[in-house]
């Protein structure tokens, strides 16, 4: 039998409690252990940024995080964009400049775009496609999420104003 | 035709109606789900590419503690495949394995890591038998056979077809060419790896199977043969898919497995692949060897072609045999082609089953046919734009291999992407290293003919409206990301005068929804969306009779518009949407409406003759420009221009996330995409060593959308998710001719290919890397098809022209 270990885990704000084994990923408790299922897997040994979740505002592959690690610290996944029901606004982009199309790499992306935002509210084309680069999408060319990180941006300024 | 303007929320740039689920990471795809109970399958690969399976021992890993139940190919030896005509897998090996990853035995345990650990457990023994990993190899190597069917040794399938008289073509022709070229196989690679989770109802002897499938309805039949279950017995769910693009539209080994497992064990089972066992689990491109032979006029004209392909198909039939057809179907589509020779050959190889990948054996040949072209104008010195122009297909035109095409945007396709790309300030006059390409293509909107024989509609849409103004529709179509549950949205929508989100989907159960065949060869929005509108005009004509009657305004005056039914003449004297549905349901019951489709009856009466005809066809014309290193052998693109002749757009913003998809997919294809091998091993089954284009290399894409209001077409309308893939291959490759001066006749162009060809130039010798020859293979006689009669009264021979004229 794994050797179990109890964890704390904060997620998207929620405190949660649970044993898990310690060889056990976020990702895997994330998905199995929570039921936070936004967050998918694409190749589980950190190749495609598909799994990225937020670790205190920072991306983070959680496949390549054990869950252990994330002890004490502030995770945020797809599930935590919308804050009191109301979308952040790279979650309104992505819709409506069809930026999602099979929508799985979708919230690898949308916890990245929101992580970059936070940090360079106005980006350069050359800043989102750095701070994407790691994250591969099949459907869309990645044409229309650089648009969508954009017109998010644009709104979150005109808003910060 | 009416015009984009004139529609409420055809041609508007709405968000996808799954947008909302996919934003938030509510959409549950296969992988999410679980259930009570739910135990985990593993599937042991073989490690041999081609051996006998002498033995088999399962005994210690039946005995570890957690292991459910442990399966081999005697538990389901039953054959299928998706073709009727190959039923050669099993979903466990039986007897023989044919290539590195073919699932040998599966196992169900209570976790992952048991079930892992119970895989290490199983011990076979086998005795290799020798390898055949090339197509040359399969043509010369008899013995060992990969399978016992076929015409001979290794070879799966043979083509061989004559349209018009080609060696009269030739001999009337002023230039012959021929060319050789290689195209490399490479996989769809998904961002989801397929998952599958089955669950027995042992009371009611009842199969669910949720599964990432493109494909449920043929699921549904492969799992009723093999599991020997009657098909009103299982379920097949598809749950939105993680991108497909091919990949998931076989019946496979996984899905087979779970269900087995499930009816054993009596508890859910899920089995989702790892990365590695999606590479072999494959289904992608064919390799495929080619050769081109033209004749024409002096002024450019086309007089015959004979066109040759070589497929890899690797270990098992899959699509194979369309595959094979693919590569000589469409030629005729682009071009007018007088004469047409096409003799195809696929081969067994001890590799992970190719199958249909985006394009679906069309991008290989519009690869060689679109250089070839390039070369004749180079030869003829004719721009290569202009050669082109000048064998155009047109509208309403009849191919001489029965094919028969209705709308065709093809020339104003060209005129576009050459005007916007500034084509006549670019081609020679950029400076050494830069470049720009051109290529054209086309693409069919869906099969003509079912995968499987019968004269049923190849796809069905119900609508249900109640007493709240709700409307249901229920179809089978699979949203693999291309749109297709907006599509269906947006069809009724439009219709009825509601907008997309208010419609209510059912979609891709076998239980629930009427069929739809499934989300490949580019045949949804032309079916589903040609059902749908059917079902929704059914069911609007009991709606405005129902108004008619209350408002006292004839049923021809009424309009469907922003939720409302309405008077066109006094657009006050209106009913809202769930006012009209109300009283339709007092006068009729409930509304419900049916609507079905059917492609038009197929032309040709020849063997392959189901291969290539298609309600429609798309069109494509691109430029590439690039920018290339002589120094490193990088080849950059710097932008494509691509024009779509896609009928009409339902909703702009899809189209164009279709052709952006597209461009990459083929950027990918063309400079750096393999799925290649070593010593009998996959060289790269993973994402970090697979290459593919990363938001760093992906170039703009100016999409021109063409429409030509189909009049096969839902509300004119055309496929977008495959036909903007083959034009910018070549059009790519032609740009690094213009660059640089060599041709690289071998994809991908990656820079050792371009280092080695600038250095034959260096050397003054040829400036090219491609495949040296074919294989010396006789073909069968071709079967001479006699050219429709369409086209001989648009074509009279040459000699009766020349009376004619004098």
């Amino acid at each position: 039998m794994n050797m179990k270990e109890l964890l704390q885990l904060k997620v998207n704000g929620e405190l949660h409690q649970l044993t898990a084994p310690v060889q056990k990923t976020l990702l895997e408790v994330l998905r199995e252990d929570l039921q936070l299922t936004g967050t998918k897997h694409g190749c589980e040994v950190g190749e495609c940024g598909t799994c990225t979740v937020l670790i205190d505002g920072e991306p983070v592959l959680s496949c390549l995080t054990l869950a252990l690690q994330a002890q004490g610290h502030d995770i945020t996944t797809v599930e935590g964009l919308e804050q009191n029901g109301t979308l952040h606004p790279v979650q309104i982009a992505f819709a409506e400049r069809g930026a999602a199309q099979c929508g799985y790499c979708t919230p690898g992306m949308l916890v990245i775009a929101k992580a970059l935002l936070d940090k360079h509210p106005s980006p350069s084309r050359e800043e989102i496609r750095e701070a994407l680069s790691g994250n591969l999408c099949r459907c869309t060319g990645y044409l229309k999420i650089i648009e969508a990180v954009e017109l998010a941006a644009s709104r979150l300024t005109s808003t910060r104003g | 035709m009416a015009r984009t303007k004139d529609f409420s929320v055809i041609g508007k740039p709405l968000p996808r109606v799954d947008a909302w689920a996919k934003c938030t990471g509510r959409a549950q795809y296969a992988d999410d789900l679980s259930l009570p109970r739910m135990a985990y399958g593993k599937l042991l690969p073989s490690i041999y590419p081609h051996a006998l399976i002498q033995h088999i021992d399962i005994s210690q890993a039946e005995r570890l503690s957690g292991v459910l139940a442990v399966i081999t190919g005697e538990s389901l030896p039953v054959k299928y495949g998706i073709m009727p005509s190959t039923q050669d897998e099993t979903a466990l090996a039986v007897g023989k394995v044919r290539y590195v990853g073919e699932p040998v035995a599966a196992v169900a345990a209570i976790d992952e890591d048991i079930a892992e650990e119970a895989l290490s457990l199983i011990h076979v023994e086998y005795e290799p038998l020798k390898p055949i990993m090339s197509i040359e190899e399969a043509v010369t190597v008899k013995e060992p056979r990969i399978h016992d069917y076929g015409p001979e040794g290794n070879i799966h399938k043979l083509v061989s077809l004559e349209f018009g008289d080609v060696d009269a073509g030739f001999a009337e022709a002023d230039h012959v060419r021929e060319d050789v070229f290689f195209y490399q196989g490479n996989t769809h690679l998904p961002m989801e790896q397929h998952s599958a989770l089955a669950q027995w109802n042992p009371a009611e002897e009842k199969l669910t199977l949720w599964s990432s499938t493109q494909t449920a309805h043929y699921v549904h039949r492969a799992l009723a043969r093999v599991l020997q279950l009657p098909e009103h017995k299982i379920r097949v769910i598809a749950p939105p898919v993680g991108g497909g693009f091919g990949g998931k539209d076989d019946p496979f080994s996984h899905e087979i497995c779970a269900a087995k497992l499930s009816m054993i064990t009596g508890r859910p089972i899920k089995i989702t692949l790892t990365r590695e066992e999606v590479f072999y689990a494959h289904r992608g491109r064919h390799p495929v060897l080619m050769w081109v032979k033209t004749g024409v006029k002096k002024n450019g004209k086309i007089t015959a072609m004979h066109f040759k392909s070589f497929l890899d198909g690797g270990a098992y039939g899959s699509y194979g045999i369309a595959s094979t057809y693919y590569t000589g179907a469409l030629q005729t589509i682009t071009y007018k082609i007088p004469a047409y020779r096409f003799q195809g050959m696929r081969v067994f190889t001890n590799k992970p089953p190719s199958g249909p990948k985006r394009g679906h054996g069309t991008p290989q040949p519009r690869y060689a046919v679109e250089l070839h072209m390039d070369k004749l104008a180079q030869d003829l010195k004719i721009d290569p734009i202009t050669l082109r122009l000048r064998n155009l297909t047109g509208p309403n035109h009849m191919t001489v291999n029965w094919l028969k095409i209705t709308s065709n945007g093809l020339k104003k396709c060209v005129k576009k992407v050459v005007a916007a790309s500034g084509w006549k300030d670019k081609y020679r006059k950029l400076p050494l290293g830069k470049g720009v390409g051109f290529a054209c293509s086309t693409y069919i909107c869906g099969a003509g003919l079912p995968i499987y024989w019968n004269d049923m509609p190849h796809s069905e849409v119900q609508i249900k409206i109640d007493r709240t103004g709700t409307v249901t529709a229920f179809s089978g179509a699979i949203d693999i990301g291309q749109g297709s549950d907006t599509v269906l949205a947006t069809v009724i929508a439009e219709v009825l005068g509601l907008y997309p989100q208010d419609i209510k989907l059912v979609t891709a159960d076998t239980d629930l929804t009427p069929i739809d065949l499934g989300s490949y060869s580019s045949r949804v929005t032309m079916m589903m969306g040609n059902a749908a509108y059917e079902a929704a005009m059914k069911a609007r004509k009991l709606i405005f009779k129902a108004a008619s009657e209350k408002l006292g305004v004839p049923v021809k005056n009424l309009v469907a518009k922003e939720r409302r039914i309405f008077d066109r003449e006094d657009p006050k004297r209106a009913l809202s949407f769930a006012e009209a549905a109300r009283l339709a349901e007092t006068r009729f019951g409930l509304i419900g409406a049916v609507g079905s489709y059917k492609p038009p009856k197929k032309m040709g009466n020849y063997k392959g003759s189901g291969v290539g005809p298609s309600p429609a066809y798309s069109f494509s014309a691109c430029v590439a420009q690039v920018d290339c290193d002589s120094e490193t052998g990088a080849v950059r693109v710097e932008k494509i221009w691509l024009a779509h002749d896609i009928g009409r757009a339902i909703n702009p913003i899809l189209v164009e996330g279709q052709i952006e998809g597209s461009v990459y997919m083929a950027l990918g294809e063309v400079l750096m995409e393999e799925q290649i091998f070593r010593k009998n091993l996959h060289k790269i089954p993973s994402l970090l060593d697979y290459k593919s284009l990363t938001f760093k290399e992906m170039p703009p894409v100016e999409s021109i959308l063409i429409e030509t209001d189909e009049p096969r077409g839902p509300f004119g309308a055309k496929e977008a998710g495959q036909g903007p893939l083959n034009p910018v291959i070549p059009a790519v490759a032609n740009a690094v001719y213009n660059a640089l001066g060599i041709r690289i006749e071998e994809i991908p162009i990656t820079p050792e290919k371009v280092l080695k060809a600038l250095e034959e130039k260096a050397k003054g010798k040829l400036a090219r890397v491609g495949p040296d020859g074919i294989p010396d293979y006789k073909f069968p006689d071709p079967i001479k098809v006699e050219p429709p009669e369409e086209w001989k009264q648009e074509h009279p021979p040459v000699s009766q022209a020349a009376e004619k004229v004098g």
